[in-house]
């Protein structure tokens, strides 16, 4: 398990986390959702040392992660950004191999290589494995990055919006793949994600994040609900049961002290 | 055989083949035992400077993730102008600072060396590792040492500023040989530690948060390295003076021609191109132009050239 302890963040004056804590379920999907700038990225980049914290600790089984050598760290968690662009000429398998660099530091046994094939296979990318990089459209390159996470095998996998950019057929295999890794590979996943739909569907857990602090933190059942939602986002939110997932409907909602609804109401008349 | 070995093996060869043709092109039976030294003086000077300036610019553009950057950017050919300017303007042209080349060698290499140090490692600390905020800072004390030379330049006279102005070109026609030992000591053990960080470059060029993630301590591995390419550019630069363009255009080069990101590739590859640009410069100088002009005028102007040409190639992409 990782327990997060009351993590801040501040950028002068500005906190943009502020005492957050976390306790992160093993085996389970936790979803980080929240508004734009409510400090989601933030606080899984503090996590994963990616980003000095201003106080407050994290700890893995119980040991504090930062004081562990980096080497070690990388075998047991790994992060994946958002926005992952590279000027280099590399293949999606050069990428991949990549994943074994905290084990085999560049010179790949027989066992890596049979993981990175494994990791390729597994997310679908064996016709691409010899092209570049930047040949790949955005789905298929994300998905390259996800397999260079999966190959470096480590018991937690944070993702910062795993669906940035990706349509709805991509969006479904990469959360179906994740979903697989868990209940087969019993992994520890935690995603950043907007759509609190795929949230609703995917997840275990959900944490829910405004204005840097913790709004709420539960079961999926626990924070997909009208009052909860409403809350966080300042909007209408409705929510259906549909084949058994709660489905939010928001599409049409009436927005909080928003200045386009009463100019779209004067425009057509009603003011 | 892969591609990027057979291109590695062929530059090889190109690079042999013209260093051979260099040492025996017109060579004059009456002045063999002049000849025969000095130009194997010069060779193994073009080997030592095109490896120090080839390692140095691959590690320097992969850590700042740009590909039109080199070490000079640091501000270290205009401390080295400052050193010699400060030199003729405090004490003269007939100082030995100046005329002996030992002294001036290792003055000028302490000085560089410390400069870099400075820059990295106090401001390393001042910037919070923020390395764009570092080269900005390094481009404004470049600036600085520029102006501030200029500035002495103004007040010599006009004949110790042409004296002056031979050592602000890099060359290869003046080489002290006793300093080409130490010079190649500092690079192979330079090269001996980078060696060992081959692959750990390789994880560096997909960034801080990939490197991080993959259990590198980047911003330790990342300030030794910049330590070693200081040290690099100083004793470079120090045994024949600045040679600005060199290392933008050889390791754009060697990417056009290793479509690789693998740094045993890279280094070794941007190594033989720059042995091989500087012996065709060499020959230029030497054959061509009868020694009238200087080395680092035809690299800086190929080079600059090329690096024009890159700017528009890049703004159209």
């Amino acid at each position: 398990m990782i327990s997060v302890k009351g993590i801040t963040k501040k950028y002068g004056s500005k906190t943009v986390v502020d005492d957050v804590s976390i306790d992160i379920e093993k085996g389970k999907i936790t979803s980080l959702i929240g508004p734009n700038g409510a400090g989601k990225s933030t606080v899984i980049s503090m996590i994963t040392r990616l980003l000095d914290k201003n106080s407050g600790e994290v700890l893995l089984e119980g040991d504090n992660i930062f004081t562990q050598p980096h080497g070690e760290l990388a075998k047991k968690i790994t992060i994946l950004k958002q926005a992952n662009h590279l000027e280099l000429k590399i293949t999606v398998r050069e990428l991949i191999s990549f994943g074994r660099f905290p084990y085999s530091k560049g010179r790949l046994t027989d066992e890596d290589e049979q993981i990175i094939d494994e990791a390729i296979s597994y997310m679908g990318l064996k016709e691409f494995e010899e092209r570049y990089i930047d040949e790949l459209s955005g789905g298929q390159r994300q998905r390259a990055y996800i397999a260079m996470t999966i190959a470096q095998d480590t018991e937690y996998i944070f993702l910062d919006e795993p669906l940035n950019n990706l349509d709805m057929k991509h969006s479904v295999q990469i959360m179906q793949i994740l979903r697989r890794l868990c209940r087969d590979k019993n992994k520890t996943i935690i995603i950043v994600i907007h759509d609190i739909n795929f949230a609703s569907c995917y997840s275990d857990n959900i944490v829910a994040l405004k204005d840097g602090k913790i709004a709420i933190s539960g079961t999926a059942n626990e924070v997909i609900t009208k009052e909860v939602l409403e809350g966080i986002y300042e909007m209408e939110i409705n929510i259906e049961s549909i084949c058994g997932h709660r489905i939010c409907f928001y599409f049409d909602g009436v927005i909080e002290g928003d200045s386009t609804e009463l100019a779209a109401n004067y425009l057509i008349g009603n003011a | 055989m892969h591609k990027n070995t057979k291109m590695i093996i062929l530059l090889a060869i190109l690079a042999v083949g013209l260093l051979t043709f260099y040492t025996l092109y017109g060579l004059n039976p009456d002045i063999y035992f002049y000849q025969m030294p000095s130009r194997l003086k010069r060779i193994v000077a073009i080997v030592i400077v095109a490896v120090a300036i080839a390692v140095s610019t691959v590690i320097f553009q992969t850590i700042v993730k740009n590909r039109i950057l080199t070490p000079s950017i640091m501000g270290l050919d205009s401390v080295y102008t400052f050193i010699q300017t400060a030199i003729v303007f405090l004490a003269g042209v007939s100082s030995p600072l100046l005329l002996n080349s030992q002294y001036n060698y290792f003055l000028s290499m302490g000085v560089l060396v410390l400069f870099t140090l400075f820059v990295f490692k106090f401001l390393f600390k001042v910037t919070k590792n923020n390395i764009f905020l570092l080269l900005l800072i390094g481009i404004i004390l470049g600036t600085f040492f520029g102006n501030l030379s200029t500035f002495m330049q103004i007040l010599i006279s006009p004949e110790d500023f042409s004296i002056l102005q031979g050592t602000l070109f890099g060359s290869f026609n003046a080489i002290d040989e006793s300093l080409l030992g130490i010079t190649g000591i500092i690079v192979i053990v330079m090269l001996v530690f980078v060696f060992k960080d081959f692959h750990t470059l390789d994880v560096l060029s997909l960034g801080r948060d990939h490197a991080l993630n993959l259990g590198i301590n980047y911003d330790r591995k990342v300030s030794y390295l910049l330590i070693i390419v200081a040290i690099l550019v100083s004793v470079s630069t120090a045994l024949v003076g600045p040679i600005m363009f060199l290392g933008l255009l050889v390791v754009n080069l060697a990417h056009e021609l290793l479509k690789t990101f693998r740094h045993s590739y890279l280094i070794l590859g941007t190594a033989l191109i720059s042995i091989i640009t500087l012996v065709i410069g060499q020959m230029v100088v030497q054959f061509v132009f009868g020694n009238n002009i200087e080395l680092s005028v035809i690299i800086n102007l190929v080079g600059g050239v090329y690096f024009i040409y890159l700017m528009l190639r890049r703004n159209r992409t």
